[in-house]
């Protein structure tokens, strides 16, 4: 299988505390990877690093077999989506943020495909007008992973997408994610969610900075 | 000139006046004596070896000592304004590059169209005076900067993930910091001759000059600090905003306080 991530000897530090010791891991493509451990045992910091948010201390990153620092930043974060425990909405309405990939890659604002993610999610094309401050939690993590995916990456990083949701809301961020990892997507959930870990096909447990068991 | 009368006795006299701000000071317990004191000497001998120069520098009426004094404040407001920078790298050198722009393109604007001679004169206070402004400007761009990227981190973070580029993800910053600078100056403007008559203009009326042509003047002071604040602020900013960022643009978290 091909691997869309290799992780060979990474480390990060600040200071002098240790968060991430020695990480070796390959991700492969196309998977649906759940990463689990205590609070504070290195997992966002680890999936920051893969979406090139902050930078190891040591080791490498191979993305496609390539370094990720041979990636323009911009580009690669194109293609290794990152998404956020508690989003915040930019601008003043919904539509600054579903507007936003397009500015991000100088395109027209396409009304039709926004309107066909809002569906996905459940949400109607009233929405579009709506002001930021008019949305509930969930109604802001379905319409943040809108902005996630509305020109599909290869890899989307969740980081606690569900955590706070109620189960209607947590039901369709997972209809959203599994319909997205069946066209191809590789996605890589951190996640505390019991049931979610019960479901996971593919286990990361990170333990004090270290791959526990993979 | 005759009706300008302050002479060093009246001065002693005026000192009273720091008294007064002493004694509010002793009071109220708001321990500013130090700071009153400390001020007021600074004041005193910067304007009194200030006044000797520029008595030498319009006497001697020479291009090149006038270039020395206009280095002189832009290198010296560039300094105070890159203190004011609190930790952003290389604050100093976008300041001096703003404060120089600034001033410069004014100047040149002013003596092209005959608004101000090039004497030493009207060159050197014009400089003082629009390095001054723009100084408090990219000061008040700086804090703004530096605080609105601390509350805003998270949304610059998400628009980062989502592959925008640093100007794009910091783009309502930017423009937030830009306008910190120029407001100061434009409120000024709002409320000029209703409530303040400024240096400019209170100084031509203090030496007799006709006030409604001192008017002239200070309409032309407005429109030289308007442009120059506006050009130092976007300087500042532009060069201000890039610091927060590595060269893999990633945010800088050490600046984030």
């Amino acid at each position: 299988m091909e691997k869309v991530f290799e992780v060979k000897h990474l480390s990060y530090q600040i200071g002098e505390t240790k968060i991430l010791k020695d990480i070796n891991l390959n991700i492969e493509k196309g998977k649906y990877v759940t990463v689990v451990g205590p609070s504070g045992s290195g997992k966002s910091t680890l999936m920051r690093i893969l979406a090139s948010m902050i930078s190891p201390t040591s080791g490498d990153v191979l993305f496609n077999g390539q370094p990720i620092t041979s990636f323009d930043p911009m580009q690669y974060r194109q293609r290794v989506s990152y998404a956020f425990q508690q989003p915040t909405l930019f601008g003043k309405t919904v539509k600054d943020n579903l507007q936003f990939p397009f500015e991000v890659r100088k395109k027209d604002f396409d009304e039709s495909l926004v309107k066909k993610y809002l569906e996905m999610v459940n949400l109607n094309e009233s929405y579009i007008t709506k002001s930021v401050n008019d949305v509930s939690g969930g109604e802001k993590q379905r319409i943040a992973l809108i902005r996630n995916l509305i020109f599909p990456p290869e890899v989307l990083i969740t980081d606690e997408v569900t955590a706070g949701l109620d189960a209607e809301n947590k039901a369709i961020v997972h209809k959203m994610l599994n319909e997205f990892n069946k066209r191809g997507l590789t996605i890589l959930r951190v996640t505390h969610d019991e049931t979610e870990i019960d479901d996971a096909q593919n286990l990361i447990t990170i333990k004090n900075g270290e791959v526990a068991n993979v | 000139m005759s009706n300008l009368t302050v002479s060093n006795s009246t001065l002693m006299l005026g000192f009273v006046l720091v008294l007064v701000a002493l004694v509010i000071g002793y009071v109220e317990k708001l321990h500013i004596d130090k700071d009153i004191i400390v001020g007021v000497i600074r004041a005193i001998i910067q304007l009194s070896i200030v006044g000797y120069i520029l008595k030498y520098v319009i006497k001697a009426n020479n291009n090149w000592l006038t270039f020395a004094c206009f280095a002189i404040i832009v290198v010296n407001a560039s300094w105070n304004a890159g203190k004011r920078g609190n930790g952003i790298p290389k604050a100093f050198q976008s300041s001096l590059l703003a404060i120089f722009v600034g001033t410069t393109v004014t100047l040149t604007t002013l003596v092209l169209t005959g608004s101000i001679k090039f004497v030493p004169e009207q060159i050197v206070p014009v400089t003082g005076m629009i390095a001054s402004n723009i100084m408090v400007a990219i000061g008040l761009c700086y804090r703004n900067m530096k605080q609105t990227f601390t509350d805003r981190h998270q949304q610059v973070l998400e628009k980062l993930a989502l592959g925008a580029d640093i100007k794009l993800a910091s783009l309502d910053i930017l423009q937030d910091s830009i306008r910190s600078g120029m407001q100061p100056t434009i409120d000024s403007i709002k409320t000029l001759g209703l409530v303040s008559l400024p240096g400019m203009m209170s100084g031509l009326i203090f030496a007799g000059v006709d006030p409604v042509k001192a008017i002239k003047y200070q309409i032309m002071i407005t429109f030289m600090l308007l442009a120059s604040t506006g050009i130092g602020s976007i300087i500042s900013c532009y060069l201000g905003y890039k610091q927060f960022f590595n060269e893999r643009k990633q945010l800088k978290n050490e600046l984030i306080s």
